[in-house]
């Protein structure tokens, strides 16, 4: 019982911050996602989110989100992997992250610049005989463009876990004969489940309503609900179906971390 | 665990890194550019530079820009893991996914809606929009992912450390400095530079909430883009850029000297 | 533990010399003093020097934010919790907040120079009488090409825009008003329509494009448009005349069968605080040689008569930025038409951007 008491305690930080910034902005949310755009009280909003424009949308997101989410982790882990094994690794580490601190909408200044028609890619692409692409405003350049920008948030948390792995474990894999493959996939991945788990939520979850790169690399061939949110807070002023989709934005999360969630396991 | 890395490897690494400093290196070449633009380099200058330092206001804002990301990560981080900590010790699994859930929300939140409702929340309680405003507004948005970092690290400790610590006589207090918090080390360093990344790059929350002439880089870069973002941003960037990469690097070997020194001994 | 530690000290000692070094020079600026205006304003829409002389002349610290959106900046004043006190608005954002009673009604006596400004400016249906907002920069709306990426044709209507030889070379703005008042001229409808056959007929035409529209972008066009990523863009004149700055290839058209007229007009919002002052900006911004400096370097159109004199004639005689009168006849400014008639011009516009899909 006292463990209780102590523990709500040295919470309180967080359980202040969640009252106030979570929770609170939640209830506005919920709120706002019940009027329309008169402002008066009526379900309208989410008749109209179950129409094909929406969810379309809201299939569009979810698919690219997936999509960005697994190339993240495939280059990802990877790369964390390979890290753990430089001398180095910390400061390699940091120089991963600090590319992340140059404002967004430079770098995506730079991309246009870099994947244009006269960009390098392209210069590059013609001297070694493929000839110019259509890189910009296609679905490659945005997944790109996403997991440049979402890589250091998923190699961090697999770095973590896998530098912690105990090597005595691997070479006990080893010595019972058992190949570098066999080794990752029944020893190193499951025991780094957790880096896994956490990266892709950190990158899947905001890959939801990406709305900017939609614009400025796919050039809105990508439609994303961050797209539809945005045009109905900042344009339309109809703050209630921004609201409403905000909140299936919000369930969607809500399945998502269900599904990868603390199973009932040993530990 | 020093391996020797086969030359793939070492060329996969290289590869990753030449493509997340690309557009780095894109901003710094023309930053020098005398063309005015992003395209189509003209000259060699040094103009963009002479003008930054005689921009009083650009120079403000940078120093606005890196306090609020410093102490809202700070602050962040000490938040994050008071309620990663707290979220750990829960035991009913279904309330701990809905306490990961809630904390969860504001990633998921497209950074309209949170400015709009932080912005809502702040007008209703009266609160004066400033630094005061835009600092707590990006606590909230950076706690969560402190705590997303900080948990992997929580699981995979075993919890005999912690029943060991108590045998050999450690108080509650000691528990966690001695025993948790230097194992988790790793995830709070790791929480803190992406809240950190969060609050550099973040544009519509601090937008929506600032006021009394208190701006941000992010802010101003995004209001430049109507007219084009001029090459002092350029140059601004890559000052920033090489000043950060001294940073990292000198921290980095006081680090390892330090910790030689103290143990004598290699990690 | 220990360096954990080290780095909460690093950080805090760090963060106060950063407070420290902001509250020092903002107090070197005067900008936490008691005599300043806070000017609320598009990036980079105002030549600094300006600031400057204006802050000699008079004494007062000018505190500068920018805006990237009228919504945004129109739900920052409506919030409240700010005190701007001159704010630059598009002209259908001065009708909303007109309506809204977000706005000061002027002292025309403060602004003497306001006789400076063309008549065909002044007194428009989004402000009559101009009682709250007076005209800072204009424009049109209407088609920038490069004639040498499509085979020399030249371009005069939006219906040329549909022909099958621009597969993939038209970049549009990211503006429903933009991109459905040309599916709307092109049908000959006006700009402010609002039945709903007409609307629904210019998506539907507005989809038959889609094969010729590369992509959808913002504030980017100018750099795609001058680095010839596509051939035709649709675009605000401002843009165009700072794309062909940079690319002397290309030209600007206004089409034939209509366009949009826009102005940015300077207005006082409720919340200001140094009223007086805002009217002395104001005024200042209008006197004929202020004026002509400013437009030169921020190379839109100004509205200020006494001031064309005074910039260089090949400027002001380029009919593309500064059309006749009886061309700015045919042009419409865009009325307030109602938040479910917007919300609507907003559903239609989303749904043509999910159709090439």
């Amino acid at each position: 019982m006292n463990q209780k008491v102590t523990r709500q305690l040295y919470m309180l930080p967080y359980t202040l911050w969640m009252i106030f910034f979570v929770i609170a902005p939640i209830v506005l949310v919920v709120y706002y996602s019940f009027l329309d755009i008169n402002g008066d009280f009526s379900l309208a909003n989410y008749e109209k989110f179950f129409t094909p424009t929406y969810l379309k949308m809201a299939l569009s997101s979810f698919w690219y989100a997936f999509l960005i989410t697994l190339f993240s982790l495939l280059i990802a882990y990877p790369t964390a992997l390979l890290l753990t094994r430089t001398k180095h690794k910390q400061l390699w580490l940091l120089l991963i992250i600090v590319p992340s601190w140059i404002n967004l909408l430079l770098k995506a200044y730079a991309f246009i610049g870099i994947f244009g028609t006269y960009g390098i890619t392209n210069r590059f692409l013609e001297a070694i005989g493929i000839g110019t692409q259509q890189i910009l405003f296609t679905d490659f350049s945005f997944i790109f463009v996403a997991v440049y920008i979402f890589i250091p948030f998923m190699i961090l948390p697999i770095f973590n876990s896998l530098n912690q792995l105990n090597p005595a474990l691997i070479d006990a894999a080893n010595d019972l004969g058992a190949s570098k493959w066999t080794t990752f996939r029944r020893v190193i991945f499951p025991l780094t489940m957790e880096g896994v788990k956490s990266g892709c939520q950190v990158v899947f979850i905001p890959a939801l309503s990406l709305f900017m790169l939609t614009r400025l690399i796919a050039g809105n061939r990508v439609i994303t609900l961050g797209t539809a949110i945005e045009q109905h807070f900042l344009v339309t002023q109809d703050w209630g179906m921004g609201s409403t989709i905000a909140v299936f934005l919000i369930l969607i999360m809500f399945l998502f971390m269900a599904l990868t969630g603390k199973r009932k396991r040993g530990v | 665990m020093d391996q020797k890395l086969s030359p793939v490897s070492k060329f996969f690494l290289i590869v990753i890194f030449v493509i997340l400093y690309a557009p780095i290196f894109f901003l710094v070449f023309y930053s020098f550019n005398s063309g005015g633009t992003m395209y189509d380099f003209e000259g060699f200058t040094l103009e963009w530079y002479q003008e930054l330092f005689s921009d009083t206001r650009l120079l403000i804002i940078v120093l606005n820009t890196l306090v609020v990301a410093l102490l809202s990560a700070l602050i962040a981080t000490i938040i994050g893991v008071i309620g990663a900590i707290g979220i750990h010790s829960v035991k009913k699994r279904s309330r701990k996914n809905a306490i990961l859930s809630l904390n969860n929300v504001l990633i998921v939140s497209p950074d309209v809606i949170m400015g709009a409702s932080f912005l809502i929340l702040f007008t209703i309680a009266g609160y004066q929009l400033g630094f005061y405003s835009v600092l707590l507004s990006h606590i909230a948005f950076s706690v969560p992912i402190v705590v997303l970092m900080v948990l992997p690290k929580l699981y995979e400790m075993s919890p005999t450390l912690v029943d060991a610590a108590k045998d050999l006589g450690a108080n509650s207090w000691e528990v966690v400095t001695k025993v948790i918090l230097p194992f988790i080390s790793p995830g709070i360093m790791a929480g803190f530079f992406m809240a950190l990344t969060y609050s550099l790059d973040d544009f519509a929350v601090t937008f929506f909430v600032t006021g009394n002439g208190f701006s941000t880089l992010s802010v101003e870069i995004y209001s430049l883009a109507r007219r084009g973002v001029s090459l002092n941003i350029n140059a601004l960037s890559t000052l920033l850029f090489l000043f950060t990469i001294v940073l990292v690097v000198v921290y980095y070997f006081i680090n390892q000297r330090l910790k030689t020194n103290g143990t004598g001994g290699r990690k | 533990m220990k360096q954990l530690v080290r780095l909460f000290l690093a950080i805090v000692i760090v963060s106060a010399l950063l407070l420290w070094g902001i509250s020092s020079l903002n107090a070197s600026q005067g900008y936490s003093g008691d005599n300043t205006l806070t000017v609320y304003n598009w990036g980079d829409y105002i030549d600094p020097e300006l600031i400057s002389q204006f802050e000699e002349e008079t004494g007062i610290s000018v505190i500068y934010e920018t805006f990237d959106s009228n919504e945004a900046m129109m739900t920052k004043i409506q919030q409240g919790g700010t005190s701007y006190d001159v704010a630059v608005p598009s002209e259908y954002t001065i009708d909303k907040m007109r309506e809204e009673g977000l706005l000061i009604p002027l002292d025309h006596n403060q602004i003497p120079n306001l006789k400076n400004i063309d008549s065909r400016f002044m007194d428009l249906p989004f402000d009559p009488g101009n009682q709250y907002s007076v005209p800072y920069f204009w424009g049109t709306v209407g088609i920038v090409y490069n004639p040498s990426m499509i085979d020399n044709r030249k371009l005069t209507s939006w219906n040329d825009l549909w022909n099958p030889a621009f597969e993939n070379e038209i970049l549009l703005i990211d503006g429903a008003r933009e991109v459905m008042g040309m599916g709307l001229n092109s049908l000959g409808y006006s700009l402010n329509d609002t039945n709903v056959d007409h609307l629904r007929a210019a998506k539907e035409k507005l989809d038959e494009l889609t094969p010729n529209v590369k992509a959808i972008v913002g504030d980017e066009i100018k750099m795609l448009m001058a680095n010839e990523e596509a051939a035709i863009g649709l675009v605000w004149s401002g843009d165009a005349s700072d794309i062909m700055y940079e690319n002397e290839n290309l030209d600007y058209v206004v089409p034939s069968e209509g366009s949009n007229l826009w102005f940015d007009s300077m207005v006082i919002p409720k919340t200001a605080k140094n009223v007086e002052g805002a009217h002395k900006f104001i005024n200042f911004m209008l006197d004929p040689e202020v004026s002509a400096q400013n437009t030169e370097w921020v190379s839109y159109s100004t509205p200020n008569k006494a001031a064309l004199p005074l910039m260089p004639e090949d400027m002001t005689s380029d009919e593309r930025f500064y059309p006749s009168e009886e061309l700015t006849k045919k042009l419409e400014v865009y009325e307030n038409l109602g938040q479910s008639n917007l919300a609507f011009y907003n559903e239609l516009f989303l749904e043509f951007k999910m159709h090439r899909k």
